[in-house]
């Protein structure tokens, strides 16, 4: 393929496929690709879904898709699941719950392995998400692996929000209180075919209570039944309301622009990180270094100033 | 770089049988590759759209209810035709020894029948993805 972007860009799915795998296994092509894309990136609405392992995410995600498709809208779906930090291996299983939208062509899925990444998604989940966009998908849901409390990266790579609870974790309601319910900007309680639903969606209220007085948006919780498609129409009018008003308030400007700047910073230090380790480190100057400082000949913070000063020149 | 071996493993046609499938999933992570398992009942139409929207290099398939000659030449028919043209594709499962021939003719790069040892797939790939 000549121009990965470029036929991107005229609509090739298969052009899609190959950009993500780019940007994913850092090709030479890779920045090249995401230059000539970002110009067109900003139009899609980007939806986090995380919780609990086994909660419904991708169920959920599909019955929300198919929503949306009847909205006439295109869907992008980038799921994420564990790499095992053993082998360097992974099932991405995610897909299993989406089979059906397989063959719709306004729908595109990226299954991606989480790589040592710790946050809950891939280091490469928002550059996937750019090319999509790009490609022009109006909604873009991201599917964070099965988080416990501290896996909150999606906040950063998604508009609006959505935490997937299921009845039966009642007790340990406050144990995650620190982590993921905090970033909920809606509250799915799934599985409400089991006990206990309504018992949660209490003591959620109670917890919002808790600290919500001062905030304009209270995280509003819908209950759903993702295999029986009960809860769906609901969630996606909550989106909508969950748009409308991160829109109206100036939070969508405020939050793309935190994201920006993340995303700029994260691309310095890591262009920096791989500056360091072409010339210094493969190129083994840091053995000479590491002798010289060991043998008080010089000290490290001088050494790392002229580094710097090298690698600004 | 950070390139990683993404094989799809897959069931074609209503073949109920997955256990193969599952074990032969598992050895393909335990190796390090990143596996996407699409579960049972899958069409080859399904199959071959899945492989180009992950951009596998592997389609692995597993049939144990005799329907392989007809499905795995379509799935290979189809996979080429959505343009890619590097993706190996192998079988496996319940296949007689006398159906393999016309299976690599049709596009089939190597065929696993029962006792295989997952080690000897791991091998194959890794010596045969492009
Ligand atoms: C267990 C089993 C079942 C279980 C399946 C459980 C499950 N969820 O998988 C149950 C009891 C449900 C079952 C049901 C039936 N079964 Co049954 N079953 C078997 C049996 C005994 C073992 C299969 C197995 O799990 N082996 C263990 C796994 C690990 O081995 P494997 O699948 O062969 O995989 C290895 C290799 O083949 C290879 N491999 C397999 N797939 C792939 C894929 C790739 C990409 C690669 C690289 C390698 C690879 O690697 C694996 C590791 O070595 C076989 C007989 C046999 N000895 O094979 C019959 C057998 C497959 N069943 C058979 C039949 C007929 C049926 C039924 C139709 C019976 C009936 N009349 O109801 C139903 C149909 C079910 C359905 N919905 O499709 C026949 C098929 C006949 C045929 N092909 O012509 C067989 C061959 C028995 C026989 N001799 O008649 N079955
Ligand atoms: N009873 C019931 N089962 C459900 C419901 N939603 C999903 N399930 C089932 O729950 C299981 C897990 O669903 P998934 O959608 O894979 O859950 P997930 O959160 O994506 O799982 P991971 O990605 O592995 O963390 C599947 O067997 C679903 O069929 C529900 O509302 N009620
Ligand atoms: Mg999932």
């Amino acid at each position: 393929m000549e121009d990965i972007a470029q036929e991107l860009l005229n609509g090739s799915r298969l052009a899609l496929s190959r950009a993500i795998t780019a940007i994913e296994n850092e090709y030479d092509n890779a920045t090249a690709i995401m230059k000539k894309l970002y110009p067109h990136t900003g139009h899609a609405y980007v939806l986090g879904i995380t919780g609990p392992p086994g909660a419904g995410k991708s169920t959920l995600t599909d019955k929300l898709a198919k929503e949306y498709r009847k909205q006439g809208k295109t869907v992008g779906i980038v799921a994420i699941d564990p790499t095992s930090p053993f082998s360097g291996g992974a099932i991405l299983g995610d897909r299993i719950r989406m089979n059906s939208l397989t063959l719709d062509e306004g729908v595109f899925i990226r299954s991606m392995g989480t790589r040592g990444s710790l946050g809950g998604l891939s280091h490469k989940t928002a550059d996937a998400v750019k090319a999509m966009d790009a490609f022009g998908m109006d909604v873009i849901f991201v599917e964070t692996v099965g988080v416990g409390q501290s896996e909150v990266d999606i906040v950063k790579a998604a508009d609006t929000t959505m935490v997937v609870l299921i009845p039966g974790m009642g007790d340990d309601i406050q144990a995650i209180k620190a982590g993921i319910l905090e970033i909920g900007d809606i509250f799915a309680i799934n599985k409400a075919d089991h006990d206990g639903a309504d018992k949660l969606v209490t003591e959620l209220n109670m917890m919002l209570d808790l600290d919500g007085v001062m905030k304009e948006w209270r995280p509003p919780i819908i209950k759903a039944v993702a295999n029986q498609n009960i809860g769906v129409t609901e969630l996606v009018e909550t989106f909508k309301k969950h748009h409308d008003h991160i829109v109206s308030s100036g939070q969508l400007t405020q939050r793309r622009t935190e994201r920006t700047k993340n995303e700029m910073l994260d691309l310095l230090s890591s262009n920096i990180g791989s500056y360091i380790t072409r010339n210094i480190v493969d190129t083994g100057k840091i053995d000479k270094m590491v002798e010289d400082i060991k043998a008080h000949k010089i000290d490290p913070y001088t050494v790392v100033s002229e580094i710097l000063q090298n690698m600004l020149k | 770089m950070d390139k990683r071996i993404r094989v799809l493993v897959a069931k074609p046609g209503l073949d109920g049988h997955d256990r193969g499938a599952k074990v032969v999933a598992r050895a393909l992570r335990d190796a390090g590759f990143e596996v996407v398992y699409t579960g049972l009942r899958q069409t080859p139409e399904q199959i071959a759209e899945a492989a180009m929207q992950e951009d596998v290099n592997v389609v692995a398939m597993s049939i144990l209810s005799g329907a392989h000659p007809h499905l795995f030449p379509k799935v290979v028919d189809l996979v080429r035709g959505k343009g890619m043209k590097d993706c190996l594709i192998i079988g496996g499962g319940v296949i007689p020894e006398g159906d393999i021939p016309a299976l690599k003719a049709a596009g089939i790069a190597e065929v696993f029948t029962p006792g295989t040892p997952t080690g000897k797939i791991v091998e194959f790939i890794k010596t045969n993805v492009k």
